[in-house]
């Protein structure tokens, strides 16, 4: 499904990666590890189309994702770094809004439900300003109860959680796979899914 | 969960912008009162002489619509792109484009429409005639659109830079010298008593003109700043 072929990446004059190829199918997940500054966040970022490598070309379904553009970005989900939610919002309007802009819309209802899951019960009509760093995390990762996304992408999607947070996420990831989803993530803690080999690759 | 289709995607990007503009209204304030201020400081500048007050209105005001719109201008992309929104809106599974065009349509309804309303109490000022009044409006609804556009480049250019606004209002400016020209004309052609037509259809071509090309060319220039 998503083939990458010799991939080469450098920020500025220093080189990242080189020569990187990989293959990940349905129902298969893979961790991108490496030490810091080896290029995993720029790794993501190319596949999000971001980033223009250098060398070498990333296929989805047997198409280049330069080529595919929008049909591509409508089955896959990036959660980057940034939490991409406004402090202006309520949680509930960031999560109708957010899930809008992946495609997809949302009723009232449905965005309640999907913050009450991630544990923002009685919290979502507060501005999240006010909200703490791990529950503003929470109202970014809500997005992966409200899409139907083959692919998602996930740069460091445990940062900021508490245990109960981690144990979730994993939950959800789980639940993705079983529906033959994929998922590629990086992560500094180590995240289990119950009967899954999660395939590595190490940027170092 | 239902899907969304491009124009639902456009509305909800204008209807997101909005809301937004409303929840700091002080940003939204603060350009105005900039207009309002900028345009006051004429008369009581050159002094209380009512032909060259008269002479010169459409262009004082059309000076300060232009500056105070390049205030707005820099928080137009800054905002999503630091929190990541727009790492998002590039995701989106409709074309970049509209977003942009959507971000554009708000951004004019917040910072260009409040000064046509304001321009014929401001022109008042300046004694401006009634009908020299209706064609500064005029001029203003169809120009005011385009400095959002043209500008939205610029805003996407120099995204992420320090010292951006400073650039970016070298950027647009020059850009806007020709919807300066006609619209200005314009209301000194009514004055004079000539046809107004060919300014003003001059001015609508430019309006579709940026309609049809900025956004595509915004697009690209977000796509370079992500870089």
């Amino acid at each position: 499904m998503l083939e990458v072929r010799k991939l080469a990446c450098s920020r500025g004059d220093h080189r990242l990666f080189s020569e990187l190829s990989f293959t990940l199918d349905s129902g298969q997940i893979m961790q991108v590890q490496g030490a810091n500054g080896s290029g995993k966040t720029s790794l993501l970022r190319s596949l999000c189309g971001f980033l223009m490598p250098d060398e070498g070309e990333i296929i989805w379904r047997g198409e280049n994702i330069r080529e595919l553009d929008e049909e591509y970005y409508a089955e896959m989900m990036y959660l980057g770094h940034l939490n991409a939610i406004k402090d202006e919002l309520s949680g509930l309007e960031n999560l109708r809004i957010s899930a809008g802009l992946s495609g997809v819309e949302l009723t009232e209802k449905e965005a309640m439900d999907a913050l009450r899951r991630m544990g923002l019960k009685g919290r979502e009509m507060l501005p999240t300003k006010v909200l703490s760093q791990g529950q503003r995390r929470r109202v970014a990762l809500a997005r992966m109860l409200v899409n139907d996304a083959k692919l998602w992408i996930l740069d460091e999607p445990l940062a900021a959680l508490d245990v109960g947070a981690v144990a979730l996420i994993q939950q959800l990831i789980a639940e993705h796979l079983a529906r033959q989803g994929m998922v590629i993530f990086t992560t500094h803690q180590p995240l289990i899914v119950d009967g899954i080999d999660v395939l590595n690759l190490n940027l170092s | 969960m239902k899907k969304s289709t491009m124009f639902g995607l456009l509305m909800l990007v204008v209807r997101r912008d909005l809301i937004l503009a409303m929840r700091r209204r002080a940003d939204v304030l603060t350009t105005l009162i900039f207009f309002v201020m900028v345009v006051s400081l004429f008369p009581l500048g050159v002094g209380p002489e009512m032909a060259m007050l008269r002479k010169m209105a459409p262009g004082v005001l059309w000076v300060a619509a232009l500056l105070s719109s390049m205030l707005s201008l820099g928080r137009l992309f800054s905002a999503d792109y630091l929190d990541g929104t727009l790492e998002q809106m590039m995701l989106a599974p409709q074309s970049l484009s509209m977003l942009v065009l959507g971000k554009m349509a708000a951004h004019w309804v917040v910072s260009g429409f409040p000064l046509v309303l304001m321009a014929p109490v401001l022109g008042l000022q300046f004694d401006m005639t009634g009908e020299a009044l209706v064609v500064l409006i005029i001029g203003l609804l169809l120009g005011t659109p385009i400095l959002s556009m043209v500008g939205a480049i610029g805003a996407a250019l120099t995204l992420g830079l320090r010292g951006g606004g400073v650039l970016l209002s070298l950027l647009v400016l020059p850009l806007c010298i020709p919807v300066l020209i006609f619209a200005t004309g314009a209301v000194d052609a009514v004055t004079s008593g000539l046809n107004i037509t060919a300014h003003l259809s001059l001015l609508g071509a430019f309006f579709v003109m940026a309609l049809v090309f900025t956004p595509w060319v915004t697009a690209q220039a977000l796509r370079i700043s992500m870089e």
